[in-house]
């Protein structure tokens, strides 16, 4: 057992629409600030995950 | 033959009587109640037979009888084996884990009070033997307090102090005073956080202590047995919650942020003073010369 946040992201949700090249893990669009917070929310609680704020207007969802 | 017989009954009650007062089934439940119980006090019953058997057995120059007693450290490895696997396969279910660390020593200390009824009853029936009943009953009573002294562990409160420390955010990520905990992204979270969050801070006595509460076993024993007692306000779809347990590197000192179902901040600090320094993360480099040189 690891006490230390154990590192898959499993997605990512995003305001930064036609911004950014993604690839590799499943990424969300939001409009607006709220939206996206709703989106990481649900995420999170479905996928048993946190989701964390990278500060720039993504938060990805951290299996744990 | 009357004497031989008389040997082995003080030996085996002695040393199941000890068995009994070694289980400790307080806030933990375990062993549990009635079926784990009664697993261990039939261990104990079957230790506490190899040695009350060794006395006569060498009295009556069966000096092979003695080889016995191997059986015996065979069959209580297989005790320990049985905890460990019967723990982690348990651990899964538990919002917060105990983790092998802590499952470990667990472990050990059954197979190890195995050891410890063989020496009670041995010590029973070699002075029940030599003397009388009584006084090896008293040598089997004092065995026993010698035991329960020699192998009391340390706690938390032996090597560190802990007090209660403000839990706050820096815009997404969590601190306890200045420990770093994580980065926490929805206002929904942060604002139980905020109202219902509680920190403490464990401070290294020294430079043992230090080395005691870097290790993650211990850590996450501390978390484990915080959650227990004070309750833990999530669920398995809410990872946020899981009680975490940081360390400042530069000062060594340790951060534990934890949301439970009683606020109580006391209750807390005193939950993580009661954790038990478990057996596999206790070092101590203040032992050695070149730990007390480095250590000012």
């Amino acid at each position: 057992m690891e006490i230390t946040i154990a590192k898959i992201i499993l997605a990512a949700v995003t305001t930064r629409k036609g911004q950014d090249r993604v690839s590799g893990i499943p990424v969300f669009y939001a409009e607006t600030d709220e939206e996206m917070i709703k989106m990481a929310t649900i995420l999170s609680r479905i996928l048993e995950a946190v989701a964390h704020d990278m500060e720039n207007g993504v938060y990805i969802i951290v299996k744990h | 033959m009357q004497k031989d017989i008389l040997t082995i009954i003080c030996g085996v009650v002695m040393g199941t009587l000890s068995r009994y007062w070694m289980m400790r089934r307080d806030f933990r439940q375990y062993p549990s109640y009635p079926h784990a119980t009664v697993t261990h006090l039939a261990l104990g019953f079957v230790a506490a037979t190899l040695g009350a058997v060794a006395i006569p057995a060498i009295a009556a120059k069966e000096y092979t009888a003695v080889t016995f007693l191997t059986l015996a450290a065979t069959q209580f490895r297989d005790v320990r084996n049985m905890e460990r696997e019967m723990l982690t396969a348990l651990d899964q279910s538990k919002l917060v884990s105990r983790g092998a660390d802590f499952i470990e020593g667990i472990a050990r200390t059954f197979e190890a009070r195995n050891y410890l009824v063989v020496f009670v009853s041995l010590t029973t029936s070699l002075f029940t033997f030599i003397f009388s009943p009584l006084l090896g009953i008293l040598a089997g009573v004092f065995a026993l307090l010698l035991v329960r002294r020699f192998m009391r562990g340390y706690l938390i409160r032996d090597v560190a102090k802990v007090r209660a420390a403000k839990v706050h955010f820096k815009g997404p990520n969590l601190f306890v005073e200045d420990i770093h905990i994580m980065n926490l992204g929805l206002p929904e979270i942060k604002k139980i956080y905020e109202e219902r969050g509680r920190g403490v801070i464990l401070e290294p006595l020294d430079d043992n202590g230090r080395e005691i509460l870097a290790n993650v076993g211990q850590r996450q024993a501390i978390a484990h047995d915080a959650a227990m007692l004070l309750g833990i306000h999530r669920d398995v779809d809410t990872a946020e919650f899981t009680p975490l347990v940081r360390r400042k590197a530069d000062t060594g000192r340790v951060g534990m942020v934890i949301v439970p179902i009683e606020p109580d901040i006391e209750c807390l600090v005193a939950a993580v003073n009661n954790v038990p320094v478990l057996e596999s993360a206790f070092v101590s480099p203040l032992q050695s010369r070149i730990g007390r040189i480095a250590a000012d």
